[in-house]
């Protein structure tokens, strides 16, 4: 037998599209595995020349499901550019859209797309694998869904404007202020989600059980953390500085400030790839692998600083044993326990007496000509960084997104479930749904990244060294 | 909608847009319970179809055409497809994801694998396994004939929602009641 080569095309259940290549030696075992992102859109080039006004509207349209992260990012780096400071109103209205926009796309990740594995098990037939089956067998559950996802998203358009693409959040602030009755509302619903919250996060960890084989190699190895945080070890996604650790919990670099990322991370290209691989610069590439992400954040933070979700911390925290907790399965624990800490957190900024006062946002000029805007978005952190003319124009951008932090992690992750779970001589469907769901665990944001895109087919290509196809599996 | 005898054979792809227009499917909230017990989704990113299969009756493409495999799965989609129907700006005047035709492919591949790349060990773009990017981004209709266009940046749900609830009641709708484009 010829070495040869899995292709799964698309991915699914993701948000955006990939391929995976599963190469097989001789006798038919794995030999590598590799997540390939296919598309690239180029913000990088063509936002040059724009005004720094633009920016904001532009770069939400890198992503339609985290695009009041780009948001924020964006106008962070324009009041360092404009070197304003938001008045407070202004920044708790930018962190009740951010944490809501964290709970609607962490609520997408769990009940739409992952929790058909954990209701109908990874070897279940494909085409039960899905939210709208979910609505027919488990319509209560479908509905939670939905119904909590409503929720940020309703917070987003009531705050932000518009659920997609919102223009709430502008440079020096907000765009408007928080009304009474918009508090209100939110605050009504908040028990309804807070419930729903409580319920996934009771069905999730009774199911545990079902998946310790997944859990033990769904990308389960020691790698570096990254994220922002508190200088006072509480959990952050707005502001605060950046944090390395490494697999046994050592702080590897306290205290950065975003504004010197450059020093810390680089990019690596590969060639069957468009999403770049960030790592670490001082281990350099690859060793330099890190993880972003809840997961990440919850291993670097001491607490989250809510006390339900610190309640649930404690649980997720003995999993490591003291230790940062290794295994990526449990970024969906790491997401729930964040979708609680959101609740929490809206409504305490909405019963904080700032929030609501009249001035929400500071005018000024463009007074330094490069700016970095950070922030936690759902994924991970991520950095926008603009150079300006004095007039205001863009000359040049770097945008490093979330999910490409973790493009690293996520190769060696797949790899790690492809030598766990497939035979090359007996190809099942569970196995190769496994492979992509160790891809759902990092929940990637491939349209963000690069703009992902498969070509379409349900076939496995075996191929030969020289990638001649010399067999065609059908999927099903 | 209860005197549709026939389910409605759906599929849903993002081609090179942001995702907004699919979220903005989702946006649809509960009406999505509304709706599900009148269509099958035979194919779309929320789904695990791997292929796009044959007989469908609406496909709703968001994004616009920017790979060699976009030009090829469009053409495999409007063969298989009775109708198919541009959602949002992006498909129906590339918008956002046009703005590269401004610099032509070179230059925005050059951009990101070379000047913001630390490490380019093959000094190439990639170029392995990874479709093509054309130099132009097309919309859709200077490929296929498409049959609906619903425009908006993304294209609001309450717009989607009315569309398909029409589609499936076979009936006429004026769509310019609830969207515009950059709405
Ligand atoms: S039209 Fe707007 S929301 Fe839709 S894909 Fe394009 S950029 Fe995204």
């Amino acid at each position: 037998m010829e070495n040869k080569k899995i292709i799964i095309d698309p991915v699914t259940r993701i948000e955006g599209h990939a391929k995976i290549t599963i190469d097989l030696d001789c006798d038919g075992k794995v030999e590598d595995a590799k997540i390939h992102v296919t598309q690239y859109r180029g913000f990088e080039k063509f936002c040059e020349g724009r005004m720094y006004t633009e920016m904001p509207a532009i770069t939400a349209r890198t992503c339609g499901i985290c695009p009041v992260s780009h948001v924020v990012a964006s106008t962070k780096a324009i009041d360092e550019i404009l070197a304003v400071t938001p008045p407070q109103a202004g920044i708790n209205i930018r962190k009740i859209i951010n944490l809501a926009q964290i709970l609607q796309s962490h609520t997408l990740n769990f009940f739409h797309l992952s929790s058909p594995d954990f209701i109908y098990g990874f070897d279940a037939p494909k085409e039960d694998r899905n939210i709208f089956k979910m609505m027919q067998t488990h319509p209560v559950m479908a509905k939670d869904g939905i119904i909590l996802r409503a929720f940020g998203q309703k917070i987003i358009e009531e705050l932000g404007g518009k659920r997609i693409h919102p223009t709430g959040i502008t440079p020096g602030g907000a765009a408007k202020k928080i009304e009474e009755s918009q508090k209100e509302m939110i605050l009504k619903e908040i028990p309804n989600a807070m419930k729903i919250a409580q319920g996934a996060l009771k069905y999730f960890k009774e199911n545990l059980h079902k998946f310790q084989k997944e859990i033990d190699s769904f990308a389960t190895f020691p790698s570096l953390f990254m994220a922002l945080i508190n200088p006072d070890g509480t959990l952050e996604h707005y502001d605060g500085v950046l944090r390395f650790i490494d697999s046994e919990g050592n702080i590897l670099e306290e205290g950065i400030d975003p504004q010197n990322y450059k020093d810390y991370i680089g990019e690596a290209v590969e060639e069957d790839s468009y999403l770049k691989s960030p790592y670490y610069k001082p281990l350099g590439y690859p060793m330099g692998m890190y993880r972003v992400g809840a997961l990440a954040r919850l291993n670097i933070a001491s607490t989250c600083g809510t006390p339900l979700a610190d309640e649930e911390l404690k649980n997720f925290k003995a999993l490591g044993g003291g230790k940062p907790v290794l295994n990526s399965f449990y970024y969906h624990y790491a997401r729930l326990i964040e979708i609680i800490y959101a609740i929490e957190k809206i409504e305490e900024l909405l019963n904080d007496d700032e929030t609501i006062s009249e001035t929400v946002r500071r005018t000024s000029k463009v007074s330094k000509n490069r700016g970095v805007g950070c922030s936690e978005a759902p994924r991970g952190t991520l950095f926008h960084e603009y150079h300006v003319t004095k007039e205001g124009v863009i000359t040049a951008v770097n945008l490093i997104i979330a999910t490409g932090n973790n493009n690293l992690a996520m190769n060696a992750g797949i790899k790690q479930a492809a030598l766990a779970f497939v035979d090359g001589n007996n190809i099942t469907d569970g196995a190769l749904n496994r492979v992509e769901a160790v891809i759902r665990c990092f929940d990637p944001c491939l349209s963000c990244s690069t703009h992902a895109l498969g070509i379409v087919s349900s076939k496995i290509e075996v191929r030969d060294h020289n990638k001649n196809i010399i067999k065609v599996i059908e999927r099903n | 909608m209860e005197n549709s005898p026939k389910k409605l054979r759906l599929a849903t792809i993002w081609l090179d847009g942001c995702s907004g227009c699919h979220m903005s499917i989702l946006d649809m909230d509960e009406k999505l319970l509304e709706i599900t017990p009148f269509i099958d989704v035979v194919f779309s990113p929320y789904v695990d179809a791997k292929e796009f299969p044959p007989n469908v009756d609406l496909t709703i493409v968001e994004g616009a055409l920017s790979t060699d495999h976009d030009i090829a799965i469009i053409k495999k989609i409007r063969e298989n497809s009775k109708l198919i129907l541009a959602l949002g700006d992006c498909a129906i005047t590339g918008n956002i994801s046009a703005m590269k035709n401004l610099f032509g492919s070179d230059a925005v591949l050059q951009k990101g694998y070379f000047d913001l790349a630390d490490i380019n060990e093959s000094k190439k773009y990639p170029s392995q396994i990874v479709p093509k990017l054309l130099d132009k981004v097309l919309p859709l209709h200077e490929v296929v004939k498409v049959d609906y266009f619903l425009p908006g940046c993304p294209a609001p749900y309450k717009a989607i929602y009315e569309m398909l609830k029409a589609l499936i009641e076979g009936r006429e709708i004026n769509i310019y009641e609830y969207t515009r484009f950059g709405k």
